[in-house]
């Protein structure tokens, strides 16, 4: 067996009781290897999708595999050889962080020492607190280990299912380094993730929206599709400026952006002419600039 | 300058540990202002005082004009808070938890009537006036939430961690309504691990390990630490 995997997804439905698609007629094919993004917000379909793949889930329509295994009929042969991270923390809080990975190395029939080098540079972070119960580690610390428990058994491919949520910058930073050297080590990764600015930390990435792909693509393969004129415009005043851009005659959308407001065009205008109608409703402290979409400004074009 | 919330060395210690190390600061009226820090850095305990949830070890601070130490209900009265993990009754429809919270702040029957159908209307949200919040997408509810936190006029209202895991779109949404109340002369108070999120502010503060370790507008911070992003002034930061 080789230890890479792809994963491929064809035409897979799912809906609820409430019979709202969670997941309509997704298609996605990730590469051996890849380190692969799931980009969309709470509700879009990501957790049904992961939770198909990780064969706790049935489709209603769709075929869907991992290394060539169908999640229907080869579902035990999946859960051995994969890693998954589910959503919620769901460890062991009652046991220290060595129990843990321990109980885990055990039920999948290995022993923590046997692949010791895959997680050996997550675990030396946690090995100072290897007594410590679960429950009491801090939200980062939590999500290494869970990440180690789901590597302990040398997964062809891991499915993470929102890592991140919660986690503040440099846990986040340190996690998506992580990601980055298992990466090199060959292990296909698919991970979710409600937050935009993660994109460009993976290969490719696909958006998706009420159980929808809205786009597949890497990153900036994504962004050069947009294309629309796109400027940063701030003034003194933000809240009068959105509404003000609002009403401008070229206005295609406006989005506040942190200390900028992103102005799209229908055509492109000399900054001049957008200078000027913002004078005339008395703006002060102007600063136009055009700036480059980001996968935020193209996710909402392909929302509205 | 009247100030919204002034803190002067306030403190908090639990035992040995100091989960609040004479933190200074001031926030002026009707500014948007970002609370950041790392998981543990002290801005839960922080907010706690603030709030008058918390008595502080020592310091000082008033908030809305009101001492942390002696007028911690007048603090409770004027200040409004949303988090994102809970802020509405998930099996009342939004127009019982309109009712409910406005109900706690003293608004009589007449007033929640007529509130409850003007906030359903302003948030484009007659669909699902009836239908339990449980049921109701995520964005829609952190809509909700918000107004229900200020609908009492408050003059600060807290966020902690407003816009978690909501779609761009409605997340820019969401800003905007913070935009205009701050615009109307509310002071907001937001906490947030979300970096981007932090531009949003006119001012950030950055707590660590208790202290608070830079305090000025997102541009003047990323001129200060040489940083393209508010997230690599915060992993300078706090990256030793």
């Amino acid at each position: 067996m080789n230890n890479t995997a792809n994963i491929s997804i064809k035409e897979v439905s799912k809906s609820y009781q409430d019979n709202i698609a969670a997941l309509d007629q997704v298609s996605l094919e990730i590469t051996a290897g890849e380190l692969f993004g799931l980009i969309g917000p709470d509700g879009a379909g990501k957790t049904s999708l992961i939770r198909i793949l990780a064969t706790l889930l049935l489709p209603d329509e769709g075929v869907a595999s991992l290394n060539g295994w169908d999640v229907r009929k080869d579902y035990r042969t999946i859960r051995s050889n994969i890693g998954y991270m589910p959503g919620r923390f769901s460890l062991y809080q009652d046991l220290s962080v060595e129990e843990n990975l321990h109980f885990f190395a055990t039920i999948f029939g290995t022993k923590v020492e046997e692949n010791y080098d895959l997680i050996k540079d997550i675990y030396d972070q946690l090995a100072p607190f290897k007594k410590r119960r679960a429950g009491n580690l801090s939200g980062g610390m939590k999500q290494k280990l869970a990440l180690c428990c789901a590597l302990i058994h040398k997964p062809v491919v891991l499915l993470l299912d929102e890592p991140t949520t919660g986690v503040d910058p440099v846990s986040r930073k340190e996690f998506w380094d992580m990601l980055g050297r298992l990466k090199a080590k060959g292990i296909t990764t698919l991970v979710s993730t409600p937050y935009m600015d993660e994109a460009s930390l993976c290969d490719r990435v696909a958006l998706i929206q009420k159980g929808r792909i809205l786009d597949v693509g890497s990153p900036n393969e994504i962004i050069d599709k947009y294309k629309h004129p796109l400027l940063a415009v701030r003034t003194d005043d933000m809240y009068r400026l959105i509404n003000d851009l609002r009403t401008f005659d070229f206005t295609h959308t406006v989005f506040p952006f942190g200390e900028y407001v992103h102005l799209s065009l229908i055509q492109t205008v000399w900054p001049e002419v957008i200078a000027s109608y913002l004078l005339s409703k008395e703006h002060t402290g102007l600063d136009i600039q055009a700036v480059k979409p980001t996968i935020e400004d193209a996710f909402m074009e392909l929302m509205i | 300058m009247e100030y919204a919330i002034s803190a002067n060395g306030l403190t908090k210690k639990f035992g040995a540990f100091t989960a609040v190390n004479a933190i200074t600061f001031n926030v002026k009226k009707g500014e948007i202002f970002g609370f950041l820090g790392a998981n543990g850095a002290g801005k839960t305990t922080a907010m706690r005082m603030l709030n008058g949830l918390s008595r502080p070890t020592a310091g000082e601070a008033q908030v809305a004009g009101y001492d942390v130490y002696r007028e911690t209900e007048r603090i409770k009265q004027h200040i409004g808070y949303m988090s994102q993990k809970f802020s509405l009754y998930e099996d009342l429809t939004p127009k019982e938890n309109i009712h409910f919270y406005g109900g706690i702040y003293g608004g009589s029957l007449s007033f929640l009537k007529q509130k409850s159908k003007e906030l359903i209307t302003e948030l484009g949200m007659e669909a699902y006036a009836n239908t339990l919040v449980k049921n109701i997408p995520l964005g829609w509810k952190q809509k909700l939430s918000f107004s229900i936190a200020i609908m009492h006029q408050p003059a600060i209202v807290f966020l902690d961690e407003p816009t978690g895991g909501v779609d761009p779109i409605t997340r820019r949404q969401f800003w905007e309504m913070i935009y205009k109340v701050a615009n109307e002369g509310m002071t907001v108070f937001v906490t947030t691990h979300y970096m981007d999120e932090a531009e949003y502010c006119d001012r950030v503060s950055i707590m660590v390990d208790g202290r608070i370790e830079a305090l000025d507008s997102p541009g003047n911070l990323k001129k200060q630490f040489k940083a393209e992003t508010m997230n690599d002034v915060f992993l300078k930061l706090t990256r030793p």
